[in-house]
């Protein structure tokens, strides 16, 4: 078998990602691309499941993945349609502009 | 230095590469493009550790559904504004010569090595206990999730109703 590489550099990745998708989360202003950071966040936690159940040799980390997939698919269209509606009530994406509930 | 060994420092250069470029673009579909790219780079990683059936469905579901639902909310919402950049030249005089090295470092590997698991040197290994474990050990988180988008797909449909 090829020597594949070892996990523990992909769980380093793994946190490298997460770090910054947590920096693009503080700093950025527009709501989608806040959205997308913690896209990026969620993808780096399966990496480190992968390489975790690499590391351990059992597939449950794998099985996580598949759940943290769903959760994320079913968590993007509603927030999806979140944005919209914000988007249509405060006709803007900057989260600076809409940061009271009212109006 | 193994062509695995290669081949995985390339896919998280690319990740990274990918994931600092959608922090750094102002235009949300740049970084919905970058993101596509971190996923597809991590695909990558997940079929060199060995989860080829994880990579697929990444590919399929998160970077062909997950992000195609944000691309269309960004043009529907017509986010951000209309700008030419020069980036994109840079991404051209970047992304040729590093999809020519990818290639290359690929067919280097696949030619080079014996078949492992991960690439489908035991074809009924790491899938079939996979799909054996979904439906055996967690049926009952699988048909929670099942439960679960149901939810997600009234909740959307409910929220981006026009009129009450």
């Amino acid at each position: 078998m090829a020597a594949a590489p070892p996990a523990t550099y992909a769980v380093v990745l793994s946190a490298i990602l997460f770090g910054i998708g947590a920096l693009g989360f503080v700093f950025k202003r527009n709501i989608i691309t806040i959205f997308m950071s913690i896209e990026l966040m969620l993808n780096a936690v399966n990496l480190s499941f992968v390489a975790f159940s690499r590391l351990l040799h059992v597939l449950d980390g794998q099985v996580f993945v598949f759940f943290v997939i769903v959760v994320a698919a079913a968590e993007a269209s509603v927030g999806m349609a979140i944005i919209l509606q914000v988007a249509r009530n405060r006709h803007s994406l900057n989260i600076e502009r809409i940061d009271l509930m009212k109006l | 230095m193994s062509p695995d060994l290669i081949l995985f420092f390339l896919l998280a250069a690319v990740a990274l590469a990918g994931a600092i470029n959608l922090i750094v673009q102002t235009h949300p579909i740049h970084s919905a493009l970058s993101l596509i790219v971190v996923m597809v780079a991590l695909a990558g990683i997940y079929l060199l550790l060995g989860a080829e059936l994880l990579a697929a469905v990444q590919i399929i579901v998160y970077a062909g559904a997950i992000m195609v639902l944000f691309v269309f909310i960004i043009m529907l919402l017509n986010a951000g504004k209309e700008e030419r950049t020069s980036l994109s030249h840079a991404a051209s005089w970047l992304g040729v010569p590093l999809a020519v090295v990818l290639t290359v470092v690929i067919g280097w590997r696949m030619g080079h090595s014996a078949p492992s698991p991960a690439m489908g040197g035991n074809v009924s290994g790491v899938s079939r206990t996979l799909s054996e474990m979904l439906f055996t050990s967690y049926v009952f988180p699988f048909e929670l999730t099942s439960i679960l988008i149901l939810v997600a797909i009234l909740g959307a449909v409910a929220l981006a109703k026009r009129d009450f």
